[in-house]
């Protein structure tokens, strides 16, 4: 065996080898733009010219009432998903699941084909149909129902149904698999020996599937909260842009593009972005802690 | 042995899952994609640059124009490699392109409202003024003066004037026998709409205000000389006696029942057109270039519509005003500018270039030195005079006779002040019936905060 070989082969080299390219990604796209982010914060840019501004930046923000908007916003957004997109997908992965679904496969496919369509075109179509003229299929609708048009986009009670409409359309069939996977892991034995025991359908779901989908449970509500934190192309395209009506639309990542791109700030967008990773941070480790996923071990276990 | 097939299918498994992160990355990448790349001119060109648009009949525009340059100067040939983003990704890489410093193009459009982004302090834009200079004296001042820097050095070339003014669908006026000609004031333009709402037993609206677009505070902060940016060394103030005459006269129209709100915000969007064709209003307010989307969106109209001056407060005010636009830009980044700059300013503003942006474009020129040439602005041969009752030159020579053309400033405050009257004010206002007053002293508190 010569040189190369030996150190290819070698038990305690490889290891690195293999975990190489994901450190380097996790370098070059994750810990670099992190820590430059952080360091513009603190900086005003323009156009190759940086000059130092210490807190300034979060001095305005913490004042900025657009921002305060922005914030309300993306968490009122994110708890009203982790509302909808949590329990229904269970529920719709254990309906497909259960013996008496048939064609399974045809429904999984039905569900998560939104999935794999673009956020731009299915925007555009949710403005379409929730458009404020006579035409738009929404208002077609009201006119079946006696009722006269409405400007949907243009309330927020109204406008959120279309964004939470979009919003389910586009995931409920991404959650429901990652919950249909979990219950494929869960053992049928634990399901016969309850048939023996002569429990009823509910408390098959409330004793063995809910406590043993647990894991997944804390992944999807993980992955949930901070994509619904992070929310931007949704509301960018359904109200065609970054400027909705009385900002009903404005969402922290919004309010970062507007500021970093729209109005050239990087630094007090940069700002924005450190907010949000900070909100973001503090609500994953209280969920993962409360859930126990991780925390200190209690004595004897 | 067992290990080594298992090794095997390992391996295989990884570089499945790394090409599909490919793949992932190859369908993100398309979004950002331009939507046609083409390019013009010979291989063995003086010097080859590159041309980034968000529109598709600019850069179609500019591609004739080379060759047209090309032709006449065959010792010093261009050739330029043109492509087109969507309105916002554009905009986003010229940004990161220019603050990174590496990748943005040589020659590049940018939207009026973006703009005063590019023109601060260490503005990344080519000094244009020697290009501009053999048409400085005959192209309209003020949009020179809008794609200048704080400095007033020349950095953008401009498309068109933008001149507001009112179209009018005489069809209906006719059809009830009403006279819209005689309309000088707003006083005037009110009355007219309650005698049309009582014609037509309030079908058809006099106007739609708009929610999303300040063109009516435009036209009336120009109207009465005022300017909510304060021009380049001034303070912003929006709380001026033109923007709550017009808010005010516009809740009016909207209580009476004589004008409605813009369906999605402006009548520039296909629900506006809908109501423009559907007969649901009679008249508006809004830029020269507007004609093309006639041609492109209604051109069962044709026939139907007339253009005259926008009412004014007081008789005897100046009535229009330049709205939106496009100025041309060459980036600090390109490497041969000279040419570059000269070729803009002769693409866009000669004898050659005036005549494509009229007939083709249809927009009103900004080169003045055309405007009564007889061949260039009258002739039949031009779609938008024979589609319209009156030929848009006239109106556009009666305003220039008067010096009527007004300018709004765009500075660093434009898109905080166009943001919050778009998302907040007008709707506070127009919707939702707030007090002028209130919703203006909302509107400056919050600018002044942001621009701080």
């Amino acid at each position: 065996m010569n040189k190369a070989k030996k150190i290819l082969y070698s038990q305690k080299v490889a290891p690195f080898v293999f975990s190489l390219p994901f450190c380097i990604s996790l370098l070059v796209f994750w810990l670099y733009p992190l820590v430059t982010g952080i360091l513009m914060s603190f900086q005003t840019v323009d156009f190759g010219v940086t000059t130092w501004v210490g807190f300034q930046h979060y001095k305005k923000l913490s004042a900025d009432p657009f921002f305060k908007t922005a914030v309300f916003n993306s968490v009122e957004y994110m708890v009203l998903t982790l509302l909808l997109l949590v329990p229904i997908p269970m529920l719709l992965a254990v309906l497909i699941e259960s013996r008496i679904t048939k064609a399974r496969g045809v429904w999984k496919i039905i569900m998560y084909i939104p999935a794999l369509t673009s956020v731009v075109i299915s925007g555009m179509l949710f403005r379409l149909m929730f458009s404020e003229g006579d035409g738009s299929q929404m208002n077609q609708l009201m006119h079946l129902l006696g009722q006269s048009s409405i400007p949907w986009l243009k309330s927020k009670g109204t406008g959120w149904v279309a964004l939470l409409l979009l919003c389910m359309w586009r995931w409920t069939g991404v959650n429901m698999l990652y919950f249909v996977s979990g219950l494929n892991g869960i053992d049928g034995a634990l399901y016969e020996s309850a048939d023996i025991d002569g429990t009823n359908p509910w408390q098959k779901f409330w004793y063995i599937t809910l406590p043993l989908l647990r894991p997944t449970t804390v992944y999807v509500i993980t992955i949930s909260v901070f994509a619904g934190l992070s929310m931007f192309l949704e509301s960018f395209m359904l109200w065609n842009g970054n400027s909705s009506p009385k900002n009903i639309g404005l969402t922290i990542v919004g309010y970062l593009y507007k500021r970093g791109i729209e109005t050239n700030e990087l630094g007090y967008a940069c700002a924005v972005g450190v907010v949000l990773m900070i909100i973001a941070l503090v609500i994953n480790f209280i969920q993962l802690f409360a859930t126990g996923t991780i925390g200190f071990k209690k004595k004897g276990e | 042995m067992k290990k080594k097939w298992l090794a095997l299918l390992l391996s295989a498994a990884m570089v499945t899952s790394m090409s599909s992160v490919v793949m992932a990355d190859d369908a993100a990448a398309e979004e950002g994609a331009p939507t046609a790349v083409t390019t013009v001119g010979p291989d063995d060109a003086t010097a080859k640059y590159e041309l980034w648009s968000f529109v598709d009949l600019h850069n179609e525009f500019y591609g004739k124009m080379v060759d047209l340059w090309n032709e006449q100067n065959p010792d010093r040939t261009i050739q330029i490699t043109f492509s087109t983003y969507p309105y916002a990704d554009h905009h986003n890489k010229l940004m990161m392109s220019l603050q990174a410093g590496s990748g943005a193009p040589d020659m590049c459009d940018i939207e009026i409202g973006q703009f005063p982004n590019y023109t601060g302090e260490n503005c990344p834009l080519y000094d244009l003024s020697e290009a501009l200079a053999p048409y400085e004296d005959s192209v309209v001042q003020s949009r020179l003066d809008i794609y200048s820097r704080a400095d007033g050095v020349r950095v953008g070339v401009p498309t068109h004037v933008g001149a507001a003014v009112m179209y009018w669908n005489a069809e209906i006026f006719e059809q009830y026998g009403l006279d819209y000609k005689s309309v000088k004031t707003w006083d005037d333009y009110e009355a007219l709409g309650e005698q049309l709402k009582e014609a037509s037993n309030g079908e058809v609206y006099l106007t739609s205000v708009d929610t999303g677009s300040v063109d009516w505070m435009w036209i009336a902060m120009a109207q009465n000389g005022e300017d909510w940016t304060g021009g380049p060394d001034g303070e912003v103030n929006v709380q001026l006696d033109s923007v709550k005459d017009m808010l005010t006269r516009q809740q009016k129209w909207l209580n009476d029942g004589i004008a409605m709100i813009s369906t999605d915000g402006h009548v520039d969007l296909e629900a506006g057109f809908k109501n423009i064709m559907d007969g649901k209003i009679a008249s508006f307010p809004k830029a020269m270039w507007y004609m093309s989307r006639f041609k492109d969106y209604m051109p069962e109209m044709e026939g139907k519509y007339d253009i005259t001056k926008i009412p004014v407060f007081e008789e005897g005010q100046p009535s229009s005003v330049g709205i939106g636009g496009t100025g041309t830009v060459v980036t600090n980044q390109c490497e041969n500018p000279e040419l570059a700059a000269e070729w803009l300013a002769w693409a866009k503003l000669s004898e050659e270039g005036e005549k494509y942006i009229w007939n083709e474009l249809g927009f009103d020129v900004c080169n003045t030195a055309y405007w009564s040439d007889e061949d260039f602005a009258y002739s039949e041969d031009n779609y938008y005079n024979t589609f319209f009752r009156v030929k848009p030159y006239e109106i556009l020579n009666q305003l220039a006779e008067n010096d009527e053309i007004g300018r709004i400033y765009s500075t660093s405050a434009s898109p905080t002040i166009n943001d919050y009257f778009c998302t907040t004010t007008l709707n506070e206002v127009l919707e939702e019936g707030m007090d002028v007053d209130e919703a203006l002293q909302e509107a400056q508190d919050y600018i002044a905060f942001a621009i701080s």
